[in-house]
This record gives structure tokens, sequence and C-alpha cells, in this order.
């Protein structure tokens, strides 16, 4: 059950530390395993789209980030210190809730069913964190929020409550609510799952937005596989708890070499 | 005597009973509350004792009759020398009875908070205490109203038993009527009245008028 850590580095040092790796990372519920000795780097400002059929993992993999799940083996590393870990007498051993809280301050999360504060406005769902977490005062919590309500264009709907909004009006609220935290790496978890057709396109604009304006490190798990395709530097097709094929979009679109990428592929395609 | 003489008679001392009625009740809800969520939280916790200390609470406290714990509070705890006036004991009672089951309440409320919202908060880096506080406590304050207006009325209707620890409240006052008029039926008649009007007419539309402003706080209405 013990694992040897000796073979696990104590931080990541060098030239090219990639925001985000996953070292040979196993996850279980019981005696499912759900992730297989996961290794997966993410450099720093890499759009990475995670695809598969559901029970392959893929949310999993984000869960596991934001430390909504606990591994059973490996380390994860963010911005090259590990966030499961902590370095105790030369040794890696599991993280204190301290810690985690502070590496945990680099990450953003997105959800399918958007999980915004029902009790609190637009406006105070993304001042919540700011204010509550990083200690900002009311006022520059305020400025910050409102930039960036009106880069999601919700600025009208700052005083309104979730319930007044439409999926993709609190999809875009929420995503207002991550990144006034000032995130280095931004995940999105099915983001447009639960939405209907026609305002997919609202949200969509919007993370499309921040590849092309911020400097994020992104992963984002969709079954929209046009969009993964036209915004992604790399694209991770997961089988099975492990990756099973991954590359550019062109390539693994347009050029799958696994007979699994291929099937999985075609019968999405031919649900569109 | 008419019954207009009995209450013409009467009726100071039923007023008087009345109003302490109403602050034994009050402060009986008081301590309900504070317990309710004290003990609510330590049932959650995920140290053992601490939860294994609120289950015992609970489990006395329901266990047990509520008027059981009244002499004990004011006959038995003297012996151990802890005195407690009567009409401190007569609340305390109360209060600590019904937080037995309002923990309950409160743990149940605290559950049934979609699990989306306690990682949203996880999500935004928050204690568990602000995360308990700001987020997940508002939105069960909301769920667990409705029941607590059953437990209120239960709260109002217990402090009669107070009355048996000589605290003067209206039930006390209409037994010493009783005694001195033999007029039962005048005297249980009203207090009968009294106690309904109370819970119908005042405790219930206060806390559905709390609800009301709760679910447009949360943005329901």
């Amino acid at each position: 059950m013990t694992e040897d850590m000796s073979r696990y580095p104590l931080r990541l040092e060098g030239d090219d530390v990639p925001m985000v790796r996953f070292q040979n990372v196993t996850k279980r519920y019981g005696p499912l395993v759900v992730l297989d000795q996961l290794d997966l780097d993410v450099s720093p400002g890499e759009m990475v789209t995670i695809i598969g059929p559901s029970g392959s993992g893929k949310t999993t993999v984000l869960r596991m980030l934001m430390t909504l799940e606990t591994i059973n083996g490996g380390v994860i590393y963010v911005d090259g210190e590990p966030l499961t870990h902590v370095e105790r007498n030369g040794q890696l051993v599991p993280a204190n809730s301290k810690h985690v809280r502070r590496i945990r301050t680099k990450i953003g999360m997105c959800f399918q069913h958007f999980n915004l504060f029902p009790h609190m406005t637009a406006l105070g769902n993304c001042m919540e964190g700011p204010v509550q977490v990083l200690g900002l005062s009311r006022r520059e919590a305020e400025e910050r929020s409102l930039e960036l309500l009106d880069m999601v264009g919700m600025a009208e709907k700052r005083d309104e409550h979730p319930s007044r909004l439409s999926g993709g009006q609190q999809q875009r609220v929420a995503i207002a609510r991550a990144l006034a935290m000032r995130p280095k790496v931004m995940l999105f978890d099915e983001v447009t799952s639960a939405l209907d057709p026609e305002v997919i396109s609202e949200v969509t604009n919007v993370i499309r937005h921040l590849v092309g304006a911020h400097h994020l490190t992104m992963l984002m798990v969709t079954h929209q596989m046009g969009f993964a395709k036209e915004i992604s530097d790399r694209v991770c097709f997961f089988y099975n708890g492990a990756i099973e094929e991954q590359g550019t979009p062109t390539k693994l679109f347009e050029n799958p070499e696994r007979e699994r990428t291929k099937q999985f592929l075609n019968a999405v395609l031919d649900a569109n | 005597m008419t019954y207009i003489e009995f209450l013409q008679v009467h009726g100071g001392r039923m007023a008087d009973g009345t109003v302490l009625t109403v602050v034994q009740f009050l402060l009986a809800t008081v301590v309900a509350v504070a317990v309710a969520v004290l003990f609510g939280l330590m049932r959650l916790s995920r140290n053992p004792a601490i939860r294994g200390a609120a289950t015992v609470y609970v489990e006395i406290f329901r266990g047990t009759s509520l008027l059981i714990q009244l002499f004990w509070i004011f006959f038995v705890l003297p012996i151990f020398g802890l005195n407690l006036d009567k009409f401190v004991a007569g609340f305390l009672a109360v209060g600590l009875n019904m937080g037995a089951y309002g923990a309950e309440l409160v743990r149940g409320a605290i559950l049934s908070v979609p699990t989306g919202q306690w990682e949203a908060a996880v999500a935004l880096n928050m204690t568990s205490r602000k995360r308990m506080w700001r987020v997940i406590l508002p939105q069960a304050f909301v769920i667990m109203l409705p029941p607590w207006g059953n437990l209120v009325i239960e709260i109002l209707k217990g402090t009669a038993l107070v009355a048996l620890i000589s605290v003067t409240d209206l039930m006390f006052e209409i037994r010493q009527i009783n005694i001195s008029t033999f007029m039962s039926v005048q005297a249980f008649g009203t207090a009968l009245i009294v106690y309904y009007v109370l819970a119908r007419f005042f405790v219930t539309p206060v806390m559905r008028a709390l609800e009301h402003f709760m679910s447009r706080r949360i943005g329901r209405a």
C-alpha cells in the first residue's frame, strides 16, 4: 500500500517546468480503478481538452486537480510544486490542508451545473472569493468583479440572483467568479453540457476570448468536438482510465491512429 | 358568575401569567436555536469524539421526558451544587430539550444543501469555516425553516410545564385560579384559547413571514 515516494521530485525545476503535472496518478473507488497511473503534463498557457466516453475518468482528472477528489497513488504538481504532497525531512508526505490551500489559489474551476451561490447576486458571487479568501477590500473586489462581469457580458445583470438567470448567463457568471480569484489554471468541466443548444455559444465565446487574451493554462472536459478541435492546443482521448491517444486537434480528429479513438469519434460524429 | 365576570376578576393575573409565558417561550427559543446549531454542527464533525458527544446529548434529551429533565435541572442539580433560579431553570430545560430536536433539523438541512455548493466553495479556496458560515448555513437555514415552524410551537406549548416548578406563567396562574374558584371549565378553557391564539396568530405568522423573507433573499420568490 505505501508507495516509495523517493522517485518523485520534491519540486520541478528547469527551463520548461509544466504548469500542471500528473505523475503516475492512480484513483480508485474501492476495487474500481478510475485512473490508472496517469502521466500528463500541461505547459503554461496551454489549452488541453479531454474527450472520451463517460466513465473513462476524464472528469476525475479535473476533480483531482481541484482537490475535490483524493488520489490513491502518484503526485500532482502545480506550477512546479507538489499539490497533493508536501516535503518533510526530504521526503514527500501527503499534504495538510494548509499546504493544499496555498497551492489551490492557483486553480479555478467551472462546473457543469454552474454551482453559483443562490443567496448572492451575480456580483456577490464574484466578490465572495476575493473578499473572503483573498482579503481584498469590498471596493477593490467590486471593481475587479465588474470588470470580469463586463467581459462575460453580464454587467447589466450584476444585481440579479442566479434563479433569475438563464443557464448560459449563470455559466458566464460562474466563469467570472472563478477568474476573479486570478487563477493560473482554469478547469472547465463539461460547462456546456447542461445548456440549451441555442445558448451554448454564449459560453464558448467567453472561453474563446480567454484563449486569445489571457496567459491562462486551461484544462477542459467537453463533448463538443467542434469546439475542442477549434480552440485546443492538444486533445487527449481518455479510455478506461488512461490516455489512449493524444495530439494536436488536427491529428487526433483527422488522423487518429488508435482503433478506439476512431470508434469513439465515429460514434460521436454520427450522433451529431 | 358569568364568563365576563370571571375574566374581570381573574383577567389581570392571567395576563401577567401570559406575559411570563411569552418571556419563557422567547428565551427557550433562543436557547434551543443556539443548542441546535451547536450540536447540529458537532454531529457533522469529522472528529469522532465531538460527533459522539453530540449524539449522546441528542439521544439523552430526545429520549427522556421534558418534565423529568425540568425536575432534574431544578431539584437534582442543586444537590450537586448547581443552584438555578426557577425562572432560569424553566426556559433552560425547555430550550435544552427542544434544541436536541432542532440539532437534527440543522444537521439534516446542512446535508441537503447540494454537493455542488460545497464544491464551488472549495474551488474558491474557502476555509471550511467560511464555507459553512457563508455558503452552506444560509442555504440550510432556508431549508430548515418550515420544520422549525413546528418546533417553535412545541417550544411554546412546552413552556406550560415550567408551572410545575412554580414559575408563575399562564399555566401556574390558571391552576391557582382553578383551585380557589373551582371554575375549571372557564379556567382551563381560557388557557386553551390563549395558547392557541399565541401559536396560531403570533408564532405561525412570524415563521411564515420569516420563510417568505428568506426565500426572497435567496432569490426564489
